[in-house]
Order: structure tokens, then sequence, then C-alpha cells
């Protein structure tokens, strides 16, 4: 066994504090502090403040982390300066660096929608906690991303997933229901996180070793052993809850919908897609496509399941009268693209994936934060209550049109892009009537955004006593957002550039130290 | 101007024209006004475009790219600046006369409305500059976006159906096969550019390219191709102005341009016809314009009657793209310009009899063209356009739609445009036998003159002296498109 | 043979029959206290699992000796497991902890912890909603 001293003795002692050496841990880093800081402090007044602070500090980190690997480098950061193997080690490659945008991205435009929601919507005295749990949630998310160590995967999964049940039960307020959405979420993460851990466990067994480029080398060289093949169903199971891809999805509908809005915009539009991420990396990375080819799981179970999601979840979307559960079924119909992107096993097909992560992270928490002003609005989500508001709230009618449209896959949008990537990758591989069946689900979504398109604008208004108007602060970030679904569907060029780099980079098989032992197809 | 700015102002000033509708929605006369201006403007770039380019074909000019190979891409050529040039052309006078038809009718939400109205306009632009199929793609999909609301505009429960109907029909055609075309070209060929002669050559062969042509022919839904020509009737809920505009100048006819453009610049009317593979296509679109000839007949609502005769006399620009011969395609071209003169002077007339005398049905309209003579007029000059005699333009389409047939040697298609033609009578001219020859039994004695309003009336009868005009012109037309079936 | 296959893998079988008592219980109970037991169970035997693959077979306990005259030939047994476990232990109580909080919670709000009996007040609330609404899926019993 070799010692950690070792090494240190080795290594070279950073004397000198470079900024921008640090800036793969400072993502983390940053909102881990503020979280507790935001309690210590105490003040209602600085709570927001802080966290916005602490949130665009991340993005604009992220940001500039994406720029230093968009042309396909990797950042390999050593935690403590202790190396890697044996050292936790923070990878950043185009794929990391582009959801680390993602995340923190969305995280920064919630907030100022959060300030006036969550003050509606949660008692005052919960406020200081509302932001520091939502800064923890970030942190788990953003470490769970920016990581390149599997446990250090679970620590920060279990960080987010921990506070997210926590975030989910302040709905409890509004309606109570969100308690036990929060404990069905909280029993059936944790089978997930754990089975997760059991996979760890297994590949620690196997190899030796947790850092996933040390992983991925080992891997290679053992072949198709049996306790690793047990580790890739354990991870891809474990995962698989987390990511709501059918048929281990239950927990989602419940969640988002008694959930805050805020919460639900946030989450809705990261927490799945992080998990689709480490699906991903474990998957094309540390299981690298040779091994992934040879298990011939994923084309035999992901694909048949990720249509499955798609058509039921937007079957039932379809008959909604909620707009908040349609949108979350919708959620899970958009999970299944994903999946199906995966399922494909070619670089067009993971590129897809990451696109559509963004692509429809954005418009995801367009639509939630629409549905959270209409909420606010009118008492609640359902179509009848919603009615005629076309007319009288015409700003967040019109945003739920574009980020409608960007959701049904109309040219000029977002939601178009990623949908060719996709029919493009099925063509690749000679599925043909997959892609039939890709344009088939789009339809059934034009059905249920056509049905809230026409309950907001032909139906009849009931007129309320003091109607809420959504201050600025909601409407700016759910248009920057609705916006975005536009801007994102003519300019690709960060979106498809990062997307492309990253999954040929994934694709290229280990993000090895020096090792690239698998192969690519 | 030089073009590419004149292209982009032709978009840009009818989405300018969207916004000033919703600012100004409370101060009916400015707000008119302005979006009247936008629409001279609109014509006055197309002009500038026939003034610098005349028929050329200019280089493409590049805005966005949004996936490496798929660009949103604007260029000129025959074909589509002929379309501009009518589409900005009868935006004037459809605007005028939607004036006066919404404020003689008291129909409500003036704003949305001619707020959608420009918006549309501005795709259809969109479309006719569209250098690729990516990029008519697109704007096509804006086309039915922004004339959902158009047709819904009633707010009654008929008129949400028909939208539904409407919607259900264009984005499922759109996405469900048209897409699937698109991105089928695209693999295949490796580009979407239009290009004389087509970029399919050499690509694909066999049964496929028909497969590909069903796709594409089906799949541009607004060309209403029997069986997906629901949604034209189905529109009819919509006031008259919309369907003045959706039945001649922006939806149908952005439908069947589509459809000549990929016959033209995706297929190339050589590989078709060395092919074969538009032959099914041929017969289904003289199975269409006989069937929807036949239908019509049955109709006893105007606009219905009308519908059924604008799906009939779009599958002949079909079939004039289907008969795969250079004549077939210019007759065809030249269609969309005589079509587009006739039909509008047809439904402006329903719109103007409904305005007058809150009529819908023929049989209603018994001895109406005493009262109405100018409105009768004019549905008799637009109907002879549309039947093809002389001295009305539709006759010259025709004929040039009969010449292509007789190159592929396809006699029965001749016998079809001919019987089409004694339908179209049969279907036509009733109503005007009945307005101007039959007694309204429920008056006696001489009948007093009464007609629409002037805003509603004189459109019309601009758009009747047209079809005369375009008589004239019918050989500078076919000069202008040439170029676009020339050899490489 | 047998008696290898058995008593030579049982941590193994330990883990996994404690790994499916637990997922048994959070699957089958009723009483949500129980739930959180049973993955209390579940998430016990994957800590034994990981600490029983970190055993050396002759290896002693991972500690140096004070003097730190660390001898060659003595074996020690894997610490890493260890320190991993000692996190996913304090994760375990941290779920545990507010599970059982949101327990207290459900208590407070619906007056019943058990899981049929929280479901039919769900159905309740739900189906009054629905009345005022409109049904979800045009159903009667649509749940939520």
């Amino acid at each position: 066994m070799r010692w950690a001293g070792d090494t240190v003795a080795t290594e070279a002692v950073h004397t000198t504090f470079q900024m921008a050496d640090h800036l793969p841990v400072l993502s983390v880093l940053v909102p881990f502090i503020a979280a507790p800081l935001i309690v210590l402090l105490g003040g209602r007044a600085l709570a927001w403040p802080l966290a916005f602070l602490a949130s665009a500090a991340s993005c604009l980190i992220s940001f500039a982390l994406l720029m230093q690997v968009i042309d396909g480098s990797v950042i390999s950061y050593h935690l403590g300066g202790w190396a890697p193997p044996l050292g936790i080690e923070y990878r950043i490659d185009a794929a990391n660096a582009f959801v680390l945008l993602l995340v923190s991205g969305i995280s920064t435009v919630v907030l100022p929608y959060a300030k006036a929601s969550v003050a509606q919507e949660i008692p005052a005295k919960h406020h200081t906690l509302f932001y520091s749990c939502y800064l923890l949630c970030l942190t788990g998310l953003l470490g769970v991303v920016a990581t390149g160590d599997a446990f250090n995967v679970f620590v920060f999964l279990e960080i987010s997933s921990l506070s997210t049940y926590v975030l989910i039960a302040l709905g409890a307020h509004k309606d109570k229901r969100a308690l036990t959405a929060a404990y069905d979420y909280l029993i059936m993460g944790t089978i997930g996180a754990t089975f997760f851990v059991i996979g760890i466990g297994f590949l620690y067994m196997a190899t030796g070793t947790l850092n996933m480029a040390d992983l991925a080398e080992r891997i290679a060289d053992k072949g198709a052993n049996r306790t690793v093949k047990a580790a890739f169903a354990f991870i891809i199971v474990g995962m698989g809850l987390k990511v709501a891809m059918y048929p281990l999805h239950l927990w989602l509908p419940r969640a988002y919908v008694f959930a805050p809005s805020a919460v639900t915009a946030f989450l809705a539009a990261t927490a799945t897609k992080v998990a689709v991420y480490v699906m991903l990396r474990f998957a094309f990375s540390v299981f690298q496509p040779a091994f992934v080819f040879e298990v011939n799981t994923l084309e035999f179970i992901l694909i048949p399941f990720a249509l499955l999601a798609m058509f039921a979840a937007s079957f039932i979307a379809a008959f909604q009268s909620n707009l908040k559960r349609l949108l979350a079924y919708s959620s899970l119909a958009q999970i299944g693209y994903m999946m199906l992107g995966i399922g494909l096993l070619n670089e067009t097909g993971v590129t897809a994936t990451l696109v559509h992560l963004f692509n429809h992270g954005i418009t995801k928490a367009a639509l939630f934060m629409a549905a959270g002003i209409f909420i606010l609005r009118c008492g609640s989500s359902f179509f009848d209550d919603i009615r005629g508001l076309g007319k009288v709230m015409p700003w967040t009618s019109a945003a739920v049109v574009i980020a409608g449209l960007s959701l049904i896959g109309v040219p000029g949008t977002a939601g178009f892009v990623s949908k060719w990537v996709l029919v493009q990758g099925a063509l690749e591989r000679g599925w043909w009537w997959i892609a039939v069946l890709i344009v088939a689900s789009s339809l059934l979504a034009v059905i249920y955004v056509w049905r809230v398109v026409e309950v907001l604008y032909l139906a009849e208004h009931k007129a309320r006593a003091n109607p809420f108007n959504p201050p600025l602060m909601m409407t700016v970030p759910l248009w920057i957002m609705a916006l975005a679904c536009i801007f994102f569907g003519l300019n690709t060029d960060l979106t498809m550039g990062a997307a492309s780099v990253a999954a040929e980079g994934l694709f290229a098989g280990s993000t090895g130290l020096e090792t690239g032992a698998g192969d690519g197809h | 101007m030089d073009t590419n700015t004149a292209i982009l102002l032709s978009i840009l000033i009818p989405s300018l024209a969207t916004g000033t509708n919703l600012m100004f929605r409370n101060n009916p006369n400015l707000r008119d006004g302005l979006t009247l201006a936008a629409a001279v403007l609109t014509f006055l770039c197309v002009l500038n475009i026939l003034f610098n380019e005349g028929n050329g074909t200019t280089e493409q000019l590049r805005l966005f790219t949004v996936l490496p190979g798929l660009d949103l891409a604007f260029n000129v050529e025959p074909l589509g600046l002929l379309f501009a040039l009518i589409a900005s052309g009868l935006w004037i006078l459809t605007h005028l006369y939607g004036v006066g038809y919404m404020r003689g009718n008291n129909e409500k939400d003036h704003a949305r409305f001619f707020a959608c109205f420009s918006f549309a306009i501005a795709s259809v632009m969109g479309i006719a500059f569209s250098a690729n199929m990516f990029t008519l793609f697109l704007f096509y999909e804006a086309l039915t976006v922004s004339t959902y609301p158009l047709v819904a505009h009633k707010g009654t429960p008929e008129a949400i159906r028909g939208a539904r109907t409407y919607l259900a029909i264009l984005i499922g055609t759109s996405i469900g096969l048209q897409l699937i075309a698109v991105v089928w070209t695209w693999v295949v060929a490796g580009t979407l550019d239009f290009t004389r002669g087509g970029i399919l050559e050499g690509h694909i062969a066999g049964p496929m390219v028909a497969v590909l042509l069903a796709l594409y022919a089906f799949g541009i839904g607004k060309a209403a191709l029997m069986p997906f020509h629901r949604w034209l009737p189905a529109a009819m809920v919509a006031p008259t102005p919309v369907s003045a505009l959706l039945h001649a100048v922006a939806v149908v006819k952005a439908g069947v341009f589509t459809m000549l453009k990929v016959g033209v610049y995706i297929f190339g009317i050589d590989f078709l016809a060395d092919t074969g593979a538009s032959v099914w296509l041929m017969w289904l679109a003289a199975f269409s314009i006989i069937a929807a000839s036949v239908v019509a007949m049955t109709k006893d609502n105007l606009k219905a009657r009308l519908a059924y005769s604008t799906v009939s006399q779009l599958s002949y620009i079909t079939l004039g793209m289907a008969l795969a011969t250079s004549m077939g395609a210019l007759g065809g071209g030249m269609h969309i310009a005589m079509h587009a003169m006739g039909k509008i002077t047809l439904f402006m007339c329903a719109g103007s009899i409904y305005v007058a005398t809150h009529k819908t049905d023929i049989s209603q309209m018994t001895g109406l063209g005493r009262a109405m003579p100018i409105t009768f007029f004019a549905f008799l000059i637009g109907a002879l356009s549309i039947i093809g005699l002389p001295p009305l333009g539709g006759s010259w389409s025709k004929w040039l739609l009969i010449v292509g047939a007789a190159d592929t040697g396809q006699m029965v298609m001749i016998g079809v445009l001919m019987a089409s033609s004694l339908l179209n009578v049969a279907y036509l001219l009733p109503l005007v036998g009945r307005g101007f020859f039959l007694r309204d039994p429920d008056t006696a004695g001489p009948v007093a003159m009464a007609e629409s309003p002037t805003l509603v009336w004189m459109p019309p009868a601009i758009t009747a002296v047209g079809c005369l005009i375009l008589f004239f012109f019918a050989g500078d037309i076919l000069t202008f498109l040439s170029p676009i079936v020339a050899p490489n | 043979m047998t008696s290898d296959f058995f008593f030579g893998h049982l941590n193994y079988w330990l883990f996994i029959i404690l790994m499916m008592t637990g997922l048994y219980i959070v699957v089958a109970k009723g009483n949500l206290v129980k739930k959180i037991v049973g993955l209390n169970i579940f998430q016990t035997s994957v800590f034994m699992f990981y600490i029983s693959i970190g055993n050396v077979t002759g290896g002693t306990a991972p500690i140096f000796p004070l003097d730190m005259k660390i001898d060659p030939d003595v074996l020690y047994s894997n610490p890493l497991p260890h320190v991993l476990i000692l996190t996913a232990i304090v994760v375990g109580v941290a779920t545990t902890a507010l599970g059982l909080a949101l327990i207290v919670r459900i208590r407070e709000e619906f007056g019943t912890i058990e899981e049929d009996a929280l479901l039919e007040l769900e159905h309740e609330i739900s189906r009054k909603v629905n009345d005022q609404h409109g049904d979800a899926m045009g159903g009667r019993h649509s749940g939520d």
C-alpha cells in the first residue's frame, strides 16, 4: 500500500495564492461558505444579497472556466495540494464546465425571482434558512459536477439532495402535501444515492482507486469483470433514480408540484440535469465506450425506457388540468430525450443530450417561473384559475408562449436545436424509426403546450380583487430565460461548441491521467 | 439601397409594424396609418430589389449559423421575388380592406388582429427570400404560429375549434412530415441550400426519391394537398380579411411556393423527370383538382365554396411541379400570381357582401347584384380569371400548365385541366347569375344601390382590374421566371 | 465447496441479507418511522460492506506505533474505506434526522404517520381540489 505521505514529499507546494489557479474549487466553495454565513449573520435583510452575490460569483467563475476549456483542454486541480489518485481531484473539461455554467447561471437568474416569490410563499421567519439551504443545494450540485473523485460525487450529491428535501418541504406552508412529497423523495433519493455508493464500493473493490480518471484506466485493463459489471448496474440504477428516468420517476411530479415556485424553477432546470451529467461521465469517461458497447445494456434498456418516458409522460401531460403538473410530466418526457441521446451511443447522441440539458434547463426555468407568477396572481395554477390571463398579464403569457414553442421544438428556438441533433444522431445510427418517434412525441408536446395557450388567450378571465402584479424582479428573470430560448436557438456557438467538444472528450475514452486506453467508436 | 439591406428591411418593417400595432392599440387611426405606411414601405423595398436584380439570383446573405451546415440565410431569385411582390403589394390592399371590414363590422380586438397580420407578412417575406430549406422551414412555422390567433380571432367556440383543426393539421404535417424530410435531405445531401438543378442528384435513388417527395408533399400542409386540406375550410371561421390573406396572399401561396421551391431547387425538374418520382403526385394533384371542385359545387356557404375552390386551384400548382417539365414549373409559378389576384378579389367580394348585408349563403344572395353592382361585377371578373378565360390573367397560367402536360405526353392531365375549368364555371358563375339575373322575391320594383363602405368595395374592384392587367403582362412574367428552369 | 461459498463470503452474505431486509422494510412497512428504520438498516449494510472489503487477511488495525518506527513487514488493513464510511455515516445520520423531522411535521399537519391513512387523507384533499377545478386525467380517482 502506498502512503499518501510519499506523494506529498515530492509534490510542489503552492506558496503563491493565485486566484485563477483555484477557480475550480472556488466555484464550489463560494456558495459553500456563504451558506452558513447567511445563518450566522442572522439578519433577514442580508440573506438575499449574500445569496445572490455568492451565486453570481459562482456563475462568473464557471464562465471563466468554460472559456478556458472550450478548446478541449482539461484543468486538473488538486484539492489541498494532494496529488491524485490518492488526493481528491477536481477535473474540469468542456462537459463539466458547460454544466457548471448552466447550474450557476440558472441559480443566479432564479434568485431575483425567488426574492419576490419567496416573500409571498414562505413565512418570513424561514427566509434566512431558505437562502442558506438554497446555497447548500447549489454547492452540492456544483460539487457533483466539478469533482473528479467518485466518492466525492456521492458526498456532494447527498449535500444537494438533503437541502433539496428541505426546500421542497418548505412548500408545506401553501399545501401540506409538500411534506409527504419531500418524504417520498427522501426515501427514494436516499435509496438511489445508496445504490450509487454500492456501485462505487464495487468499483473500489475491483480497482483500488476512487479517482475517476484512474478508475477509467484500471477498468480498461480489467475488461469484462463481473464486479465491474455489477458496479455499472448499480451506478446506472442509482443515478437513474436521481435522473427520474422511467420507471424510477415517481417522486418527481409531486415534488415539483408542491415545492415553492422558485424551488421548482431552480430544481427543474438543474437537479436532474446534474444527475444526467453524472450518468454521462460514468457511462462514457469511467466505464468507457468500449465497455459500454460490450455490456450493451444501454441500447436494450435505456432506449425503450426513454421512448416510453417520451410518449407516456407527454400523453399524461396532455390530460392535466394543472399547469405545474403538466410541466412536471413534460419534464419527464424531456428527460426521456436526454436518455435517448445517451442510448444512441454515438458522439452526436451525446452532443444532443448535452445540448438538450442546457436548452431544456432554460426552457423549463422560464415556464416554472411563469407558473409561479400565475400562482401568485390566481392562487393556483389550475387551468380554470389561470383562464384568460393572456389579456391581463401579457408579458408573462408571451414568455410562456415563447418557452412553450421552445418545448415543442419550433425552429428558431433552443428546443429545435437539440431535437435536430437528436434526430441526426438517430439517423446516423440508421435508426430512422427512432427519428420518426422523436418527431411524433414532439407532436404530443404541441397538444399540451397548445392547451396552455388556449387557456391563457382564448378563455374568459375571472377578475379578482387586489390582483397581484409581478414586480420587475420577477418578470425580468422570466424574460431573460425566454429570450435565452430564442438566442440559443439562433446562436449556438456556445452551446453546440461546448457540447460537441465535451462529447468528443467523453467519447475519446478516459479523461485519463495520460493514457487513453479506451477506444471511441 | 442595396439588395441585402432591402431584404432585411422587408422582413423588419412588418415586424416593427407588429410592435406599433400593439403599442398604439388605443389610437386606431395612428395605428392603422402606421401599418399602412409599413405596407407601402415594404412594397417599395421589394420594388427596389426588383430594380436592382431583375430576374437574377443573388449571393446568399448569411445571418446566423445555427448548426454546422444550417444557416439562416437569404437570397433573391425570380420565384421568390415574384412571391414577395405579390405578397407585399396585396398587403397594402388587404390592409385597407381589413381596416374597412373591421370597423364596418364592429369586430373586436383590432390591435391584436393587425399585429398578427403584420407578423404573418414578415414571415411571408422571410419565406420568399429564404436561401435554404432551413430558413424557409423556420419562417414557415412562424407563419403558422402567427396566423393561428387570426383564425381564432372571434373567440367563439366554432372559431376555437376551427383554429384547433388549423393548427393541428399544419403543425402536424410540418413537424411530423416536413421536418423529417428536411433532416433526411440534410443527412444525404450535406446541405439545404436552394440550388438550380437540385441538390439531391447522386445522393438518393430509386423508390426513396418518391418517399422523400411524399414526405415533402404531405409535409407542406399549407399547399392543401388532399387529404391534408381540411384546415382550409376550417379556417373560414376567421374574419374575411384573414381569409383573403390566407387564401390569396400568405398561407396557401407560401405552401405552393414551398412546393415549387422544393421541386425546382431541392429535387430539380430534370431529376424528377428522370426518376419519375413525381408521377404519383401528378395523379394525386389531378384527383385533388377534380374532387375539390366537385365538393365546392355542393357548398352553399360562399366562403366554404371559395375555400374548396382554393384547394382545387392550389393543386394546379402542385400539378405543375409534379409534371416535371419547364413549362409545368413556369405555369405553376405564374399561377401563383394569377390565382392570388383572382382569389383575393373573390374573397374580398364575399366579405363586402357580408359587411353590407350579413349574408353568407349563396341561396340568400338572390338579386343582390342589383344592390351591389360593383362587388358583383368584380366577382365576375375574378371568377372569369379563375375559370381561365381570356382576357383575364388566369387564362395564361392555365395555358402554360396545359402545354406542360402536353410536354410529358400526359393527355389525361390536359383533360383534367379542361374539365376543371368547366367545373369552375359550375361553381363560380351561379352566384353572378343569381345576383344579376334573378330577382329577390322579397323586394319589388327598382332596387337602390347599397354597396358596402368604400374601403370595402374598392380593393376588390382594384384587384379585379389587376386580373385584367395581368393578362397583358403574362409574357413579362414568363420571361421573368424563365431562369429558374434554365439549364445550369 | 458449498461451505467455502458461504463462509468464505460471509461478509457479502451479511451485506445482501441486511440490504434486502432494509429495502423490504422500506417498501412493506406502512409506518413512516419504520421506513426510516428500514432505510438505516439498508445504509448500515452498505457501511458493513465497505468496511469488510477493507480488511486485509492477516492485517492489523491501520494505526502507526507512537514512536513512528514503521516496521515494513507489518500488514495493515486498508484505512480508506473506514474514512469513506465515516462520511457516509454522517450522511446517513443527517438523512435520518431530516426524515424524522419531516415525520414530526407530517404528524403535526396530518395527525398520522401511517402510510395508508396518509394516502387516504391526501386523496381526500386531491378529490376536493379536483372537484373544484376539474379532474386531471378525466377519471374519478386521480390521486395526485
